[in-house]
């Protein structure tokens, strides 16, 4: 095995394992950064051995070892440390408080709590959303600082000071490493969920840059709901988020054209559809609605992204319970935008004009203003009423309104046809 | 996706080698990678239908010219070919701790996804 061999090894080593060893040493450190910190120390002495040494048989546990013994090291200054501040009469608060003896028996005892632990933690609502992102993929999807940082399109720095910044924040908090109970339980596993979903929608339709789709992205956040509904297996919003995104990402080759550019659920060629991730969505929504979670959030936007999926042709597909769906949804979370989505379903089940109708009273909603959907939605409900040239205008307001190329392309595209449909003045 | 060939007629595989390999999925399930996976069942249940020299045709098994055979499958959502492989070592030491005699291997094949389809610029 080359060098190069080696260090390929123990990057997949590395995304295998990180997280278990983050998660169980975070536990006997009591503080997530430490915890990285020891394990990115672990790595750093395979990198430098396992290329003469060979990769060891089980590599997992070697890395697990090399940092536990990191971790007593630390423990031992520490404590020395302390001793010595106690002499000089001032006191260190210090969060290390288990005795090295239990080290080996914790670390093996409940990684899986562990794990959901460190979830919990990365997605504390004492840090920005943003940084519970970059620090959720960091110790949970196993993902170097640069990867981060190109699938955000920022600058490597920037994704490492907010990570430097979110593990202190969580340091000066005295976040505790535990799982959440009671009432405070479903308010912090919603940030969790939020999180997941905020990666999966970044990858989905990426707000910036010239593709449409980061795939690495959605294979993140699916990969993160995955082993999330494993470690919570009786919280059904879990499974309505999983069953949401293994749809959405079913579809994720048909959605994009031979020139990148967007193609739309309804003009999509379903045959593309990946069957395997629909199966997977449909069995995690079972698995939701048997814990009696259909109307939470997730599931609900899963139940709707359902009915697409069992609809062979675009003509199939249940508009009725798509509206039924959304009137659920907006319920629960009243926004202008499920109501945008909802006036699209009205207007496939009873008719364009019906949709017109609930989308005008959207068109004064401030938080739509400069949201692209609202002309473009607008312009294709005028569009289908055979109103041309006021379905030209939305679309091009449209167009001037999203960030992404592609879909400004698309929007700019239906202008065009609109433009070219009209009768042309008559010249005398 | 992986694939596991091996030769015809090994018998049945050892209870520790079954119990190894469950518990293997089951960390793969625990840690999002494992999506699909399946052991098949014997070629002498198995049919080819082939077309050959213009003709379509179906031969019921067994198939005695068959030197190795796919026994299963698995599908992987995984980061890195790399991290593929390091699956299907850890697969192949079960064989190899659990299963003395065994001979077989398993065969690590991407699925194209939709960035294998670069948009023609």
């Amino acid at each position: 095995m080359t060098a190069t061999d080696t260090h390929r090894a123990i990057d997949a080593v590395w995304r295998i394992e990180s997280a278990r060893i983050i998660a169980g040493l975070a536990r006997i450190v009591r503080d997530v950064g430490l915890a990285e910190e020891l394990a990115q120390d672990a790595l750093v002495a395979a990198l430098e051995q396992w290329p003469n040494s060979g990769i060891p048989d089980n590599p997992g546990a070697w890395l697990m070892a090399a940092a536990k013994h990191r971790a007593i090291d630390r423990l031992r200054r520490s404590k020395l440390l302390e001793r010595k501040h106690g002499e000089i009469g001032r006191e260190l608060q210090t969060r290390q408080e288990m005795a090295v003896a239990d080290f080996d028996t914790a670390i093996d005892n409940d990684i899986e709590d562990d794990l959901l632990r460190l979830v919990f933690t990365a997605c504390h609502p004492v840090l920005s959303s943003e940084a519970r992102v970059a620090l959720t993929l960091r110790l949970l999807g196993g993902l170097t600082t640069d990867e981060i940082a190109r699938a955000f399109l920022v600058p490597e720095p920037t994704i490492a000071q907010r990570i430097v910044r979110a593990k202190r924040t969580l340091a000066d908090a005295r976040v505790p490493f535990e799982l959440p109970r009671g009432s405070d339980r479903a308010a912090r596993l919603s940030s969790v969920l939020e999180v997941i979903y905020l990666v999966f929608n970044e990858g989905y339709t990426a707000t910036a840059g010239g593709d449409w789709i980061r795939p690495a992205l959605c294979e993140d956040a699916l990969r993160l709901g995955r082993i999330l509904a494993e470690l919570a297996t009786n919280e059904p919003e879990v499974h309505g988020l999983v069953a949401l995104m293994e749809i959405q990402a079913s579809r994720s080759t048909a959605r994009v054209g031979p020139s990148g550019e967007p193609i739309l659920l309804l003009e999509q060629d379903r045959s593309r559809w990946d069957q395997l991730l629909i199966r997977r969505g449909l069995a995690a929504l079972e698995r939701a609605e048997k814990l009696g979670g259909d109307r939470g959030p997730y599931a609900l936007q899963a139940a709707i992204a359902a009915c697409h999926a069992r609809a062979h042709t675009p003509e199939q597909t249940d508009w009725a319970r798509i509206v039924a769906l959304y009137e659920a949804l907006a319920q629960l979370t009243p926004s202008p935008i499920i109501e945008l989505n909802r006036a699209v379903a009205l207007a496939m089940a009873f008719g364009p004009a019906a949709g017109l109708e609930l989308i005008d009273t959207l068109a004064s909603e401030p938080s739509l203003k400069s949201y692209h959907l609202l002309p473009s939605v607008r312009g294709d409900f005028l569009f289908k009423l055979g109103h041309l040239a006021e379905a030209q205008v939305e679309f091009e307001r449209a167009a001037s309104l999203t960030r992404n190329a592609r879909e400004r392309e698309l929007l700019l595209g239906r202008a065009q046809a609109c433009a070219e449909a009209q009768p042309r003045p008559r010249l005398h | 996706m992986m694939l596991v060939k091996h030769a015809q007629d090994q018998g049945q595989p050892p209870k520790e080698l079954m119990e190894a390999i469950a518990k293997l999925s089951e960390e793969a399930v625990k840690s999002g990678t494992l999506v699909g996976s399946g052991g098949l069942s014997p070629m002498a249940t198995s049919t080819r239908v082939r077309l050959s020299h213009g003709q379509v045709a179906a031969l019921d098994g067994p198939f005695s010219e068959a030197k190795e055979v796919v026994g299963g499958f698995a599908i992987f959502d995984l980061k890195s070919k790399q991290e593929a492989v390091e699956g299907a070592l850890r697969f192949m030491e079960l064989h190899r701790k659990h299963w003395p005699g065994w001979e077989g291997e398993t065969e690590v094949r991407q699925i194209f996804g939709p960035e294998d389809f670069p948009p023609h610029k």
